[in-house]
C-alpha cells in the first residue's frame, strides 16, 4: 500500500531530523546540523531493505515518489513566499555581498570538480 | 465575497496546489510554445513566483494575503523538507561515495570562501570592525548563518537584517543564476551537483536552482547543501570571528 511508502518517507525524516537537531546541540551550535541529509541517508538505506518479492513492494516506493515530485510545487510556493523585497531593499552592502561572494564560489565548482574526477575512475 | 476570502483562508493548503499547479502549467506552457523550452518551464514557474512575491512585498511573499497563506505551509520548511529527503529515493550510493571528500572539501571552502568575500565586501563599504565583518560575511553564506552568528557576538539590529538580506539575497540570486550558468560549470552529473551544494549552501537556494536545472540532480545537491548553515553557524563566531578580532 502506498501508505506504507509515506510511512516509512516520514519515519526516516523524523529521525534524520531528530539526530540533526541532536547533533546541532551536542557541538553546541543549536539548530539543525545535517537533518535533511540523515534522513536522505536513512532513505536510501530502507529502500534497499524493500523486499521486490513481497507483493506491494512497487506501491510502496509510489508513496514516497508522489512525494519527490511534489518536490517541483513545493519549491515554487517557497520561491513565491520569500522577502524578496527585503532581499532587494536591503542596500548595496547586501546586494554585493550576496551576489559577489557566490559568484566567486561558482567560478570555483569546476576547479574542484576536476579534483574529484581521477578519484571516480579509480 | 467575504464567504469566498473565508473559504479560501480555510482551505490554505489546498489553494496553494492548485497555485503551484497553475503556475508551473503556464510556465510550462510558455516554455513549449513561446521559447521552443530553451528556458525550462520550471525555472520560468519559480522566477514568476519570486517575481509575485516581489509585488507583494510582504515578508512571507505572496502568502502575506491571506487567501494564498497555505503557501507558506506548503513551500515552508516542514514540506520542503520532506519532500527533499524523498528526492534521496533517485540517489545511487556508489555516486555518493565516489563524491565523498570532494563534497567536504566543498563545503569547507564553500563557506570560508563566502564568509572572507563577503565581510571583504562589507569592509570596503565602510563596516570595517570585526563584529560587522563577522556579522555581514555569516550573512553571505545563509539567511540563517548570519542572524545567529550576529546574535551570538553581539552585533546590532542594523546589521544583523543587512545579513538577512545578503542571505535572502544569495538564494534569490542561486535560484535565478543556476540554470543559466549550469552548462558552463558542467552541473550536469551527480558529482558536480554534490560540490555544488557544498560551495553554494544555501539549501532553498540549491535546491530550487537545480530543480530548474535538471530535477534529477536535486538529491545531490540538497545532501551536500543540508550540512553547509551547520558549518557556517559553527565556524563564523568562533574561530573566523577570533581571527578577524585579531586583523582588524
Amino acid at each position: 500500500m502506498k501508505i506504507y511508502g509515506v510511512a516509512v518517507l516520514a519515519a526516516c525524516f523524523l529521525v534524520g531530523q531528530l539526530l540533526g537537531i541532536y547533533l546541532g546541540q551536542w557541538i553546541g551550535v543549536g539548530g539543525n546540523v545535517g537533518g535533511v541529509g540523515f534522513g536522505m541517508l536513512l532513505l536510501i538505506w530502507a529502500n534497499e531493505h524493500i523486499r521486490d518479492d513481497r507483493p506491494g513492494a512497487d506501491k510502496t516506493r509510489e508513496g514516497i515518489f508522489f512525494w519527490s515530485a511534489m518536490y517541483i510545487p513545493v519549491v515554487i510556493a517557497m520561491a513565491a513566499t520569500l522577502n524578496v523585497r527585503a532581499a532587494v531593499s536591503g542596500g548595496w552592502v547586501a546586494v554585493l555581498a550576496g551576489i559577489l561572494a557566490t559568484s566567486a564560489c561558482y567560478f570555483l565548482i569546476p576547479v574542484i570538480a576536476r579534483m574529484a574526477k581521477p578519484d571516480e575512475q579509480e | 465575497m467575504e464567504l469566498l476570502t473565508e473559504f479560501f483562508i480555510k482551505n490554505g493548503l489546498i489553494v496553494a496546489f492548485l497555485f503551484a499547479g497553475i503556475t508551473l502549467f503556464i510556465a510550462n506552457w510558455l516554455s513549449g510554445k513561446l521559447l521552443k523550452k530553451r528556458i525550462p518551464g520550471v525555472a520560468m514557474a519559480i522566477f514568476a513566483a519570486l517575481v509575485l512575491a516581489y509585488l507583494a512585498g510582504g515578508e512571507k511573499g505572496v502568502a502575506t494575503y491571506p487567501v494564498l497563506a497555505g503557501l507558506a505551509i506548503l513551500g515552508g520548511s516542514m514540506f520542503r523538507d520532506f519532500a527533499i529527503v524523498a528526492t534521496a529515493m533517485g540517489v545511487r550510493f556508489s555516486e555518493l561515495r565516489a563524491t565523498g571528500w570532494a563534497g567536504v572539501i566543498s563545503l569547507v571552502a564553500g563557506v570560508t570562501i563566502t564568509f572572507f568575500i563577503g565581510g571583504m565586501i562589507g569592509y570596503a563599504m565602510g563596516y570595517r570592525d570585526a563584529v560587522s565583518f563577522t556579522t555581514i560575511g555569516a550573512g553571505a553564506c545563509t539567511y540563517i548563518v548570519g542572524p545567529v552568528t550576529g546574535a551570538a557576538i553581539g552585533a546590532s539590529s542594523e546589521l544583523i537584517a543587512i545579513s538577512i538580506a545578503a542571505g535572502v539575497m544569495k538564494t534569490v540570486f542561486v535560484t535565478i543564476i543556476t540554470p543559466i550558468v549550469a552548462g558552463r560549470i558542467g552541473l550536469d552529473n551527480p558529482t558536480t551537483a554534490m560540490i555544488f551544494g557544498g560551495m553554494i549552501g544555501t539549501t532553498s537556494g540549491v535546491a530550487a536552482g537545480l530543480a530548474a536545472t535538471d530535477p534529477k540532480l536535486v538529491p545531490y545537491g540538497a545532501m551536500t547543501s543540508t550540512f553547509y548553515t551547520g558549518l557556517g553557524v559553527l565556524l563564523c563566531p568562533s574561530l573566523f570571528y577570533v581571527l578577524m578580532t585579531n586583523v582588524l
